[in-house]
């Protein structure tokens, strides 16, 4: 793929269709964590300590970003074939666990992510933890707020990596993760309150269907594969991601009308 | 180590380690076949169709 000849960070030169894939990608990735991580934050925030909150927030962000600026030159010092295949097979892991949750959750079979409930549980969680210090660093807040943040920004720079590093655009990655980060906090700040009107199973399915479709495309590559047409073949395997996902909700929606719908939770 | 290493498998292969045997097994077939000097682009999207399918008949 020509994009991967380009230099590591090198935003300036137009996007290719790849590299605008990725961004997509990395973008509606992260604002999705980005919104479930807001919702914890939120709720610890409003309910003990914004202060210790937002420590536990920043020091999440740090760890992610060194780990990022760690491995990420590491990874774009593979020969381009191993890359793809570890990279391709990864995203590919990554990608059907995605797809398959939000198929799973389009097809009524398992229970939409309710931004609203996880805010009330985790409010109620927090106001149980015992008085917040009226001094000095909350430690539940803190903890809280940094799990939380952590663990759904892993995926996030996972994804950031995995994608940078094939393209050689980590840069490009990070940028893309940055914005939604930038997003989803500007909208929480201002909304004061849970994002539960964002789409986040439609915005799931994409990301599966991204990860899935290039997936395919960097392993098969990485194995020693040529593509019909080359880098446009994609222009086919996406769409054909898509079909079939669809095809398969269609299929589970119709195994499933016996069954009774299943209620949203937090 | 052994906790790195089990949580690096919980976090890449999580509870479905079906998927990613048949993922690994997809690509070391894809490079047999290649290497043989025949087209083996299908076998990629062909698996994953096939896993894809697997996974969601799957307990939930």
């Amino acid at each position: 793929m020509d994009a991967a000849k380009g230099s590591v960070g090198d935003t300036e030169k137009a996007m290719s269709g790849a590299e605008f894939g990725l961004a997509i990608s990395v973008f509606l990735a992260c604002t999705v964590e980005a919104v479930e991580a807001l919702t914890i934050v939120l709720a610890v925030g409003s309910a003990r300590s914004w202060r210790s909150a937002l420590y536990g927030v920043g020091a999440a962000v740090l760890s992610l970003a060194v780990l990022i600026a760690a491995l990420g030159p590491a990874l774009t010092a593979l020969p381009i074939g191993v890359l793809r295949v570890v990279v391709g097979g990864l995203l590919l892991i990554f990608g059907l666990q995605w797809l398959r949750k939000a198929i799973l959750r389009a097809a009524g079979l398992k229970a939409l992510h309710d931004e609203a409930a996880a805010y009330g549980i985790e409010t109620d969680q927090a106001r149980a933890a015992g008085e917040a210090p009226t001094s000095g660093l909350d430690g539940y807040s803190f903890t809280i707020a940094l799990k939380g943040v952590l663990l759904e920004g892993l995926e996030v720079a996972f994804i950031v990596l995995t994608f940078g590093a094939n393209q050689h655009r980590v840069g490009l990655a990070a940028i893309a993760a940055g914005v939604a980060v930038a997003l989803v906090a500007g909208a929480g700040v201002l909304a004061r309150a849970p994002l539960a009107r964002v789409p986040e199973n439609l915005m799931k399915f994409a990301v599966g269907v991204m990860l899935t479709s290039f997936g395919i495309f960097w392993s098969a590559e990485g194995a020693g594969t040529s593509w019909p047409g080359g880098d446009a073949a994609l222009l086919a395997v996406i769409p054909g991601v898509v079909a079939a996902s669809v095809a398969m909700i269609a299929w589970l929606r119709a195994g499933a009308r016996e069954t009774p719908p299943v209620k949203a939770t937090g | 180590m052994n906790r790195l290493a089990k949580a690096v498998w919980e976090f890449v292969v999580g509870d479905d380690w079906v998927t990613a045997a048949g993922v690994a097994v997809a690509i070391g077939l894809t490079a047999v076949i290649a290497s043989a000097g025949t087209a083996s682009w299908w076998v990629m999207p062909i698996a994953v169709l096939v896993l894809l399918a697997a996974s969601l008949r799957r307990p939930r």
